[in-house]
C-alpha cells in the first residue's frame, strides 16, 4: 500500500451522507428526459414487426402526412448519416456492420426502420403506427441450437458465428481428466435479462454554430459518448459535447450509444434542430440491448485428495442480431477458475448471431463463470463426499501460494477469498443450521444454506479506454474545491466518494468540496463506470492531484509565514504551522494569496492552486474477494423460494463509504436475486418478445430480497489509497450463493436444473417428480 | 385533438391549462407544468416512479388522464419539502439511510410514504413495506428503503445482525 493519506482520515470509511441525494429526494435532479431545448423535436420509432425477413415495401406516406410531422427518414433518407456504429473502444467491431436504421431485411422484432420526428411524442407515435410494411418472412433463427444449425441471420454471411475465444492449447488436459479420481460436469445455462435501468434510454441532441454538438444522453461514460458519436457521424471529437448530469441506472446498456440514439442524432443533424428521443418501457424490454443468455458445459476433475486438477468449458452466447461488441466470453475464459489454485485448463467459446435484439454488456457480463463453477464445486462435493466449504478450503489461493497466476497468466498475489470465507463461517452456525434443516424436512419444509466464494477483477487496465483516469482539482480563488474528474455517475454516488477523497487528502471540509463529472469538455478523457474502476482509478488520480496541490498550498504557506513547508499542516479547512498557532490562516486565505498577490509566492511559482494528475493502478486488475452465505425455505406444496438470511463477506480494500459500499453489494444481489428467480426475457415460436410489461419481465421487489448482512474485511490494495472495486461482486456472487442454497434445500429430490431462472413450476415438477418415482 | 380547459392546484399553487383528454397526467405536469420531478419509468402503472399525491391519495399519475385531474389538489414530490428547504420526514428518513442510488424510482417511493405518514400517522413498518411492494428500484436492493421504513415506524427492528 502507498503511504496513508495525509492528517487523521476523517471522512474516508465514514458513512457521509451523499451530496447527490438532497436534489434526488427533492425532484431537483436533472435527467435526459428533463433536458428541454427551444425549438425541440420529438421523436419515435417504426419498428420492424417481424423478426426475420427481407423488407417487400415500406409506406411512409401516411405518417408524413399527419400534422405536427416535420420528417420521416427511412434509412435512405438518413443517406450518409445511417452510419456505420462504432463501439465503446472507439473501435468498429468485427464482424456485420450495425447502423441506426435496418432497410431491405429485418433482424429482430423491433429492428427500428424509420424515424419519425415530430412536434411530439403523442404526434411521433401517432405518425409511426401508420406506416405500411410489406415483408418476405422468414422462420426465426431463436436459440444458440438455431444459430448453430440454421441459415444465416445476416444475409450475405457464411454462418451465424459471431466470435470466438479459446485459451492457449492445452494437449495435456484429456490425459488429467482420463487419470482423476472424480470427474464431475454440467451445462448451465443462464437465461436472457432484460437490462432494466429504471430510466430508459434518451437522447436530446442539439445541433448549434460551428460545426458543434451538443448531445444530451442517458450515458456511463460522458467521454465514451462524445468519442463514439464524433467518430460515428466524422465529426472533430472536439465539437461534440455531450452531458448527462443524472443517469437512472447504466448497468452496461448505456455503455456506448447504439441504434435509436444514433438515429435521433442524425435526424438532428439532418434537420438542424433539437431532437429528443426518450425510449419508452415497452421498447426497453424488446430493443434495449439485452443481456446474458449464455450456455457454458463444464467439467471439474479432482485428484483423490478432492483437490481441483482439472477444468474444461465450452461456452456459447446469444449475441443476437446487433450486438454492441460480439462477445464470445473472453472475460469468462479469464477469471472461469476463480480464486482457486490452477488446473490444467480448456476454454472454447463462441459467439452467435440470432434474431433476437442484440447482447450489451449488464453487471459484470462474464458473471457465468461464478456460477458455473461455483454450482458445479457443490455438485462435486456431494458426489466425491465431502463438505463444500472443506472443498473450498482445499482449492482456494491462499497466504503461501502467492504469487500465483491463474492458468492463463493473469498475475494473483493479494486476495483474500480464505479469509473473507473464515469471517462468514463466524457468522452462521452450520451444525445448528443442519440440525434445524434435519427437524424441518421432517415437517415437509425444505431449508438449505448456500456458500460461494469469488475473485471479481475489479479497474481491470490493458485497453485504451480504460487504461487511467484524470482528477483536475482546484482550490479556487475563495478557498472552495472543485474537482474535475473524468468518471461518470448512475447512482455510484461519485459525488461524495470522491469528495471525501478530496476533502481528506486535502485537509478541507466535505461541505467545501464540489465535483463535477457531467460534461465531456470538462475534464480529460477516462471511461466512467465500466468494470469497477471509479474508485480504484479515479480515487487514486484525486488523492495524486489533492496531494500536489497540498504540497503547493504548504509551500505558498511556509513562504509567506516564514516557515518550513515540512511544519505546515492543513486541516479542516486550517492552515497550521507546527508550534505557532497564531500563525494559522484558513485556506481560504491561502488561496487569496495564490490568486491575488503574486509577488508574496516563492519566486517563480505559478499563481492560483490548481493540479491535474492522471493516474493508472499498478496492475492489470485490482482483486476484490468475498464469500456470502444464505439460506432459503422451499415451500414444498409451491416450490415457492423464500429467502430467509443472506451474509456477505467481503474485502474490497479500504472503503471510502461502507454505505456505498454496501449499496452496491445490495443493489447486485438483487439483480442476482431477479436472475435466480424471477427475471427471463422470453419469446415465443416467432421470435416475438412475451415479457414486454413489468407485469411480464418480473424485477425482484422489496418482498423479494431480504435483509442483507454485512461483514467487511480490509486489506488494502496496492495502488493508491489501498481501494479496491465492488461494483459488480453482488450479481456475481449472488447467483451461485442462491442457486446452492436451493439445491440444498432440493438435495432429497436430487439435482437442480441446470437452466435459470429456477421458478416454483420448475421446483415443483422436482419435487414432484421424486415424488412420483 | 380535443383540448379541454382544466384547473387544479399543484403544491399549494394554481394552474390552469388546456390539455388534450389523451394527455396523461404524468405527461402534463412533467412537460407542460414543469414539475420534471415526477419521474416516468413504466408508463403502465407497475413500477410505482410517477407516484403523486391527488387530494390526499398515492396515486401513478401515468394511469390518470389530465382532464380527470380538473379540480383536484396534487402534490409532487417538489412539494413535500418545508418552503425553508427542511425535508419531509420520510426524505430525511431516506437521506439518512442511504435509501437511494440512482434517484429515479426515488420521487415515486417518497410519495407513496409521505402519503401513509401524512397527518402525522405512524403506520406500522409492516404496512410501508407492502405498499412499497408497489415500488421498482434496480439500484438499491431496497436495503436502505427498509431501514428508512424503520425509522418511519421507529421500529428499528431490521438491521445488519452480522
Amino acid at each position: 500500500m502507498s503511504e496513508p493519506i495525509s492528517g487523521a482520515a476523517r471522512f474516508i470509511g465514514q458513512r457521509v451522507l451523499r451530496k447527490e441525494d438532497l436534489r434526488l429526494l427533492t425532484g431537483r435532479g436533472s435527467f435526459v428526459d428533463d433536458i428541454t431545448v427551444p425549438g425541440m423535436l420529438h421523436a419515435a420509432f417504426v419498428r420492424g414487426e417481424i423478426a426475420c425477413g427481407k423488407v417487400i415495401s415500406m409506406d411512409l406516406s401516411q405518417a408524413r402526412e399527419v400534422p405536427g410531422v416535420i420528417a420521416v427518414f427511412a434509412a435512405e433518407d438518413l443517406g450518409a448519416q445511417n452510419v456505420h456504429l462504432a463501439n465503446m473502444h472507439l473501435s468498429y467491431s468485427p464482424g456485420i456492420i450495425s447502423r441506426p436504421l435496418s432497410s431491405d431485411y429485418v433482424a429482430y422484432v423491433g429492428d427500428p426502420l424509420a424515424i419519425v420526428v415530430a412536434e411530439s411524442r403523442y404526434i411521433a407515435e401517432d405518425a409511426a403506427a401508420l406506416a405500411v410494411i410489406e415483408y418476405e418472412a422468414e422462420d426465426p433463427i431463436i436459440t444458440i441450437a438455431d444459430a448453430i444449425a440454421g441459415r444465416p441471420v445476416h444475409p450475405g454471411t457464411e454462418n451465424n458465428l459471431a466470435a470466438e475465444v479459446n485459451a492457449p492449447p492445452n494437449d495435456k488436459i484429456e490425459g488429467v481428466f482420463a487419470s482423476a479420481a472424480h470427474v464431475v460436469g454440467a451445462t448451465f445455462k443462464h437465461q436472457r435479462i432484460a437490462q432494466s435501468t429504471m430510466e430508459t434510454r434518451g437522447v436530446v441532441s442539439t445541433p448549434g454554430g460551428d460545426n458543434q454538438l451538443t448531445v444530451h444522453i442517458g450515458c456511463q461514460s460522458t467521454h465514451v459518448f462524445a468519442g463514439v458519436i464524433a467518430k460515428n457521424f466524422g465529426l472533430d471529437h472536439t465539437k461534440v459535447r455531450v452531458i448527462a448530469k443524472d443517469v437512472g441506472g447504466g448497468f452496461g446498456l448505456k455503455a456506448q450509444p447504439w441504434r435509436e440514439e444514433c438515429a435521433a442524432i442524425a435526424a438532428s443533424l439532418l434537420l438542424n434542430r433539437p431532437v429528443k428521443w426518450i425510449e419508452d418501457r415497452l421498447e426497453a424490454l424488446t430493443t434495449s440491448n439485452a443481456a446474458r443468455e449464455q450456455e457454458i458445459t463444464i467439467r471439474m476433475a479432482f485428484d483423490g485428495d478432492a483437490r481441483m486438477v482439472g477444468l474444461d468449458a465450452e461456452y456459447a452466447s446469444n449475441n443476437g442480431a446487433h450486438p454492441h461488441t460480439p462477445d464470445a466470453g473472453m472475460p469468462v475464459m479469464m477469471f472461469l477458475t476463480g480464486p482457486y489454485r490452477p488446473p490444467s485448463y480448456r476454454f472454447r467459446g463462441r459467439a452467435w448471431h440470432t434474431n433476437t435484439v442484440g447482447l450489451g454488456g449488464y453487471r459484470a457480463p462474464w458473471a457465468i463463470e461464478a456460477f458455473a463453477r461455483e454450482v458445479l464445486l457443490d455438485k462435486a462435493a456431494r458426489q466425491i463426499g465431502i463438505d463444500a466449504v472443506e472443498l473450498r478450503r482445499r482449492n482456494l489461493l491462499s497466504g503461501p501460494d502467492f504469487p500465483a497466476a491463474n492458468p492463463i497468466g493473469i498475475p494473483i498475489d493479494d486476495i483474500t477469498p480464505m479469509e473473507c470465507l473464515d469471517k462468514l463461517l463466524t457468522k452462521i452456525d452450520v451444525p445448528a443450521f443442519r440440525a434445524e434443516q434435519a427437524a424441518a424436512r421432517e415437517d415437509g419444509l425444505y431449508l438449505g444454506l448456500g456458500i460461494a466464494t469469488y475473485i471479481e477483477p475489479t479497474a481491470m487496465t490493458g485497453v485504451m479506454i480504460l487504461n487511467s483516469d484524470v482528477a483536475h482539482i482546484r482550490i479556487e480563488h475563495d478557498g472552495k474545491v472543485t474537482a474535475n474528474l473524468s468518471t461518470h455517475s448512475q447512482g455510484h454516488g461519485v459525488e461524495t466518494t470522491h469528495a471525501q477523497v478530496i476533502a481528506d487528502t486535502l485537509g478541507v471540509p466535505i461541505d467545501d468540496v464540489t465535483i463535477f463529472q457531467e460534461d465531456s469538455t470538462r475534464v480529460g478523457f477516462g471511461a466512467g463506470a465500466a468494470g469497477s474502476r471509479q474508485a480504484v482509478i479515479a480515487g487514486g488520480a484525486a488523492i495524486r492531484a489533492s496531494k500536489l496541490l497540498l504540497e503547493k498550498v504548504k509551500q505558498i504557506a511556509a513562504h509567506a509565514l516564514n516557515a518550513s513547508a515540512e511544519s505546515i499542516t492543513v486541516e479542516n479547512g486550517i492552515v497550521r504551522v507546527a508550534g505557532a498557532e497564531e500563525m494559522s490562516r484558513t485556506i481560504r486565505e491561502i488561496a487569496a494569496l495564490a490568486y491575488g498577490e503574486p509577488h508574496r509566492l516563492p519566486p517563480g511559482m505559478e499563481m492560483g492552486l490548481e493540479a491535474q494528475n492522471r493516474y493508472a493502478p499498478p496492475s492489470f486488475t485490482t482483486f476484490a474477494s468475498a464469500a456470502h452465505a444464505c439460506v432459503v425455505e422451499v415451500d414444498g406444496d409451491t416450490g415457492f423460494v423464500t429467502i430467509k438470511r443472506w451474509i456477505s463477506s467481503e474485502d474490497c480494500g479500504v472503503q471510502i463509504n461502507p454505505a456505498v459500499v454496501e449499496g452496491q453489494i445490495a443493489g447486485g444481489l438483487a439483480q442476482a436475486i431477479g436472475s435466480v428467480l424471477l427475471e427471463e426475457f422470453t419469446f415465443d415460436d416467432r421470435a416475438n418478445p412475451t415479457a414486454v410489461t413489468f407485469k411480464d419481465y418480473l424485477l425482484p421487489a422489496i418482498s423479494d430480497v431480504p435483509v442483507i448482512e454485512f461483514t467487511h474485511i480490509t486489506t488494502p490494495a496496492k495502488g493508491e489509497g489501498g481501494f479496491r472495486g465492488v461494483g459488480e461482486g453482488g450479481i456475481i456472487i449472488g447467483v451461485p450463493t442462491l442457486v446452492n442454497a436451493i439445491a440444498d434445500a432440493m438435495t432429497p429430490f436430487g439435482d437442480l436444473p441446470e437452466d435459470l431462472p429456477l421458478t416454483p413450476p420448475k421446483l415443483l415438477k422436482l419435487m414432484q417428480s421424486k415424488t412420483a418415482a | 385533438m380535443s383540448e379541454h380547459q382544466i384547473q387544479l392546484t399543484v403544491n399549494t399553487r394554481p394552474v390552469q391549462a388546456s390539455v388534450e383528454a389523451r394527455m396523461t397526467l404524468g405527461d402534463f405536469l412533467r412537460s407542460k407544468a414543469g414539475y420534471t420531478g415526477l419521474h416516468l419509468a413504466c408508463e403502465h402503472g407497475v413500477c410505482g416512479a410517477c407516484t403523486i399525491i391527488v387530494d390526499g391519495l398515492a396515486v401513478r399519475s401515468c394511469l390518470m388522464f389530465a382532464v380527470q385531474a380538473d379540480g383536484a389538489e396534487v402534490t409532487t414530490v417538489e412539494g413535500v419539502a418545508n418552503a425553508d428547504g427542511t425535508l419531509h420526514p420520510v426524505q430525511q428518513a431516506m437521506r439518512e439511510c442511504h435509501a437511494l442510488q440512482c434517484g429515479f424510482c426515488t420521487p415515486g417511493v417518497v410519495m407513496t410514504l409521505a402519503s401513509l405518514t401524512a397527518d402525522d400517522a405512524r403506520p406500522a413498518a409492516d404496512t410501508m413495506l407492502k405498499a412499497l411492494s408497489g415500488h421498482l428500484c434496480r439500484c438499491t436492493g431496497y436495503q436502505g428503503i427498509r431501514k428508512a421504513i424503520d425509522k418511519l415506524a421507529e421500529a428499528g427492528t431490521t438491521g445488519g445482525r452480522a
